[in-house]
């Protein structure tokens, strides 16, 4: 059974270039578990502080969907309180949950044990990179307790109207905002540098770069863009916090606010979208590439198969990061700026389609011809395809500068962000939850539970969000606290609303189900293997389950193969770790 | 099994909801008919792929289910599929995109012909300005904007005398004749949107955007404001009738240049006072309102209000509905004042009667009610002092018992709900959120606690 032939075998693993450091030990019980430099713990600190704002925005979603389903049925749902669930809603899923737990989580808990390091190479940044997030976290939740309230500007914060009387929030909430992502940013880049310099310096010998696993591919890369473009949003929100507590005009044209002229001018509300959109745009990939990669490895080990083209889904992250800092403008095709932009962006955008495209049918046909086992995590892997494609292609609509013309500022827009950057990328990390959790814990999730809550999420989700899209091709604008009169909107859509409300709770409802499991599997779950999948990657090599501080044993694993040997033929397991030497 | 059948049916499903939902792009009034055929194509490109990826996978997850005899290729990599999926691709790319950047520049470039019209946005109102026989529209800016002079026009400049300046959410447009709309914003972002013409554009403030298309079908169009502007958003409605040239003509001519507007004779109480006897008759001699006859006080309200519901009651715009008794009583009374000079002496003389604060007569728990008033506020004022910016009147000091009457009338459509009350429109949006007749009560008495 020596024949076996693989993709990339090599019995020659190259001396470490530097020697084992010492691991920092902590000497107390605080030291351990709450100001950790175990980049495992922070990352669980990091998940469950993010899935804990994450259910308040949840919360906030579904009150907005209260009023469009049922509206003024709820007196308590005023429309300043409206446009503050649906400001605080966004940024709190975009930053404060998907950013936090998909690089500061996942990327905290799988970079170091994935590419076979001991932990991150900085872990006291890396503790202090947690703590001032949760700081953004509690400043950010402050907001809900000021005068005034949290800010009701829209998650974009556009000025002029963001830091004027008639948006609610102007008193407090939204310098809170501003602060609390100014921190948000600090604390970032202190997690990002180290979750970079991890990747580069402190994989293991044998890891080559075209060996790391695609999970760390896509949080690697976005990372880097987090690192490039957050900063846009830094200076924005210095800029805005100067015009509203110095009275300076960065944004701010002379205008008049209720009937009075202020003492603002010469700025400009166009620059603030193009710096807002020249981080908002790359924010979207540095949600989508982590789940990218994420989904290749679940739909890899659970169709005991190759990932298809690995080479080209490593090029395709790298070249849609690079070309998502050049589109964000199709964002503002309706916005006012020089309408010839129209013609630059809508063509980088399509283009970013071709890559984005060749994953999708890479990870069908990772399907094709496998030995598909439909675990939890597959299901879940499953059905972030079938989303993805839909939000995808309605990308396309989007991003084609004259097709956006009628349906922007629609609730054809709203669908499609949320297909596929809210429920696509929130599918992925139900997944990765059940995939990892094993490994996280000792304990398997309840497979009962766990079906119950992807088919109720799954259909459910998908009943909100596609119909919607029709709303849009109606023309019914977003962020209207009521529809009123109109004469082109037709009754039938306040039931269409309603169906999508009533689907909305039951998708809440749900993930009590999710977040019992989470809790219940803990002290009931099922006891796990090391390597309960049978998967390659070293996460699934550790010394113990739990892995402990340091992850490996004694020695630091030596890596011999890619990520993907699965039913290798000739081979006696299906599967081959990374660490396992060469037969021959 | 069960998913890929699951998987099967979200396709068929989402396909027929295509197919058979009654909710699809409202039809077009345009000359937009392209941007709908780059819908139509998209659909076709994007709908085969969804279809085809959606099933292949569904296939697979049958066809290569786990079983016991079933493994797996090894097959890590196929540069030739790859190829001709990467080729496949692009090409279905640029057939979408090549139409749709044709189109775009037909929309970046306005017919030489076009009607220049300008559209302002404000706080949650439209208003319009047209040049008038020179063709040009005259110089404003925003440091000229006052009560007197809500367009901003520059005084001194001498394109401006003639611009018909529409101070109304109300635009006619002529059928047939290209448009170009140049928008401009007083405050914040606002988006000009007529979802039957499919083009719309932001207004942004310090700056002059625009957009342009050609009516083609005689009729009424929402102008929905689609870019968030504050919390009266959702309330910043207006309306764009497109007319046969005559009918434009007809009410153009109804239309009042700036210059027109400066030579009007400021309001003479001495002339408003005789005319002002038949209002005496219930309003009271000093404007004070008398609850006997339903009249509230009217000393002290804000003169250009007035002067609009005056406008409102001579037009049939409000106290039609006949759920409005005492406000059909108005229409006779609002007879009485035949011309535009006659209601601007009339409410001159009502400005200099004294203002003597209402009585309060509704009592409810002022707590909640400062709580509702927050909503209020954004137009209203924090003291109930009322904004002509925003076109909200005063309500702190006035009548309590007929201020409940109006926001129940707003709230059951007897007043706002006529097509020409564009402003009370907004009200009826608003007076909706108001749960219960208490809560009204309760707004009441909070709002007789301000000064």
């Amino acid at each position: 059974m020596s024949t076996a032939t693989t993709h990339d075998e090599t019995s020659y693993v190259p001396p470490a270039e530097v020697g084992e450091m010492e691991l920092y030990h902590a000497k107390t019980w605080l030291g351990k578990y709450v100001f950790s430099q175990d980049a495992k713990v922070i990352a669980i600190q990091y998940a469950f502080t993010a899935i804990a704002i994450g259910m308040v925005a949840l919360v906030l979603s579904l009150l907005m969907r209260l009023q469009l389903g049922f509206p003024n049925a709820f007196s308590f749902i005023t429309p300043t309180a409206y446009y503050q669930y649906v400001t605080m809603h966004g940024m709190i899923m975009v930053v404060y949950l998907l950013t936090a737990l998909f690089l500061g989580g996942f990327g905290n808990y799988l970079i170091p044990v994935m590419v076979g390091a001991r932990d991150m190479v900085f872990p006291f940044l890396n503790m202090l990179s947690f703590w001032i997030y949760f700081l953004a976290v509690v400043v950010l939740v402050a907001s809900f307790f000021v005068p005034g309230g949290p800010s009701g500007a829209g998650w974009t914060l556009y000025p002029p109207q963001a830091i004027l009387e008639g948006t609610p929030g102007t008193e407090w909430g939204i310098i809170l905002m501003l602060i609390s992502l100014f921190m948000f940013i600090v604390g970032f880049t202190m997690g990002g540098l180290n979750y970079v310099i991890t990747v580069l310096q402190a994989r293991t010998r044998g890891m080559t770069l075209m060996r790391l696993p695609l999970t760390v591919w896509g949080i690697f890369i976005a990372t880097i863009l987090a690192l490039l473009a957050f900063p846009a949003l830094l200076v924005s929100c210095i800029m805005m916090l100067l015009d509203i507590l110095l009275g300076t005009s960065f944004f701010m044209p002379a205008l008049v606010s209720m009937g009075e002229q202020l003492e603002y001018g010469g700025g400009s509300p166009i620059l603030f979208q193009h710096l807002f959109w020249f981080f908002g745009h790359p924010e979207v990939y540095i949600v989508a590439l982590p789940a990218f990669g994420i989904v290749s490895d679940l739909l890899s080990v659970h169709a005991r198969k190759a990932i298809f083209g690995y080479r080209m889904m490593v090029w395709a992250i790298v070249a849609i990061g690079g070309l998502s800092f050049i589109v964000w403008a199709h964002h503002m095709y309706v916005s006012g700026m020089n309408p010839y932009f129209g013609f630059f962006f809508a063509t980088t955008t399509l283009i970013i389609a071709v890559p984005t495209a060749l994953k999708v049918y890479n990870w069908v046909l990772t399907l094709w011809r496998g030995n598909i086992h439909l675990t939890v995590p597959m299901y879940f892997a499953i059905g972030f395809i079938f989303t993805f494609v839909n939000g995808g292609l309605t990308g396309l609509f989007l991003g084609n500068v004259t097709v956006d013309l009628p349906l922007s500022d629609t609730m054809f827009v709203v669908a499609h962000f949320h297909m596929v950057m809210a429920v696509s990328p929130v599918l992925v990390v139900f997944g990765a939850i059940y995939h990892w959790y094993p490994k996280i814990t000792g304990r398997m999730l309840h497979d009962g539970m766990g079906m119950f809550h992807f088919w109720f999420t799954f259909i459910g989700s998908y009943a909100i969000y596609y119909p919607m899209h029709y709303l849009g091709f109606l023309g019914v604008p977003r962020r209207y606290f009521s529809l009123g009169n109109t004469d082109f909107i037709p009754a039938s859509a306040a039931s269409l609303n309603q169906a999508i409300s009533i689907a909305a709770i039951i998708v809440g409802i749900t993930q009590l189900v999710f977040i019992y499991n989470l809790v219940w599997s803990l002290f009931n779950g099922k006891k796990a293997s090391d390597n309960p999948w049978n998967a390659t990657t070293l996460e699934w090599q550790t010394a113990t389950t739990p892995p402990g501080h340091g992850n490996f044993g004694k020695e630091l694993p030596k890596v011999f193969r890619w990520a993907y040997d699965y039913s290798v033929p000739g081979a006696d397991k299906d599967f081959i770790p990374q660490n396992e030497p060469p037969r021959s | 099994m069960v998913f890929a059948i699951a998987l099967v049916l979200l396709v068929v499903g989402s396909v027929l909801f295509h197919l058979l939902s009654p909710w699809y792009l409202t039809p077009l009034a345009s000359n937009w008919g392209n941007i709908d055929d780059t819908i139509d194509l998209t659909f076709w490109v994007t709908g085969i792929v969804f279809i085809a990826v959606n099933l292949f996978m569904a296939w697979c997850v049958i066809r290569y289910k786990k079983s016991d005899g079933n493994t797996a290729d090894y097959e890590p990599e196929n540069q030739k599929l790859e190829f001709w999926l990467t080729i496949f691709t692009s090409l279905g790319v640029a057939a979408m995109l090549a139409p749709g950047l044709l189109v775009w520049s037909d929309f970046v470039t306005v017919p030489e012909e076009a009607t220049e019209i300008e559209a302002i946005g404000q706080q949650w109102h439209w208003s319009f300005r047209l040049p008038g026989v020179d063709n040009k529209l005259g110089t404003i800016d925003s440091s000229y904007i006052t009560e007197a002079n809500p367009f901003g026009m520059n005084p001194d400049d001498p394109n401006g005398q003639d611009d018909f300046l529409i101070a109304s959410n109300e635009l006619h447009v002529p059928v047939g004749t290209p448009v170009k709309m140049l928008l401009r914003s007083n405050d914040v972002l606002h988006n000009f949107t007529v979802t039957e013409f499919r083009v719309k554009m932001d207004l942004v403030p310090g700056m002059v955007t625009y957009l342009w298309y050609t009516p083609t079908k005689v009729g009424e169009y929402d102008i929905l404001c689609e870019e968030y502007c504050g919390v009266g958003h959702f309330a910043m409605r207006g309306r764009v009738t497109v007319d046969e040239d005559a009918d434009y003509q007809v009410w153009l001519d109804d239309q009042l240049t700036y210059a027109e507007i400066l030579a009007q004779p400021v309001g003479d109480p001495v002339a408003g006072a005789s005319a002002y006897v038949v209002c005496a008759a219930c309003h009271g001699a000093q404007g004070e309102g008398n609850p006997q006859l339903n009249s509230p006080k009217i000393s002290g309200q804000d003169g250009w209000y007035m002067k609009r519901q005056l406008e409102y009651f001579k037009s049939g715009a409000r106290g039609t509905h006949e759920g409005d008794i005492f406000g059909k009583q108005m229409i006779a009374m609002a007879a009485t004042l035949i011309d535009d000079a006659a209601i601007n002496n009339v409410v001159a003389y009502i400005d200099s009667l004294p203002d003597v604060r209402s009585a309060a007569t509704v009592s409810g728990d002022v707590g909640r009610g400062q709580k509702v008033y927050e909503t209020c506020a954004a137009c209203h004022g924090s003291q109930g002092q009322g904004r002509w910016a925003l076109n909200a009147p005063r309500l702190s000091g006035m009548t309590d018992w007929y201020l409940v009457t109006q926001l129940k009338n707003f709230r059951k459509g007897i007043r706002g709900a006529n097509r020409k009350d564009m402003y009370g429109h907004q009200m009826t949006m608003l007076a909706a959120t108001l749960a219960d007749d208490q809560t009204i009560d309760d707004l009441a008495a909070y709002i007789n606690t301000l000064p």
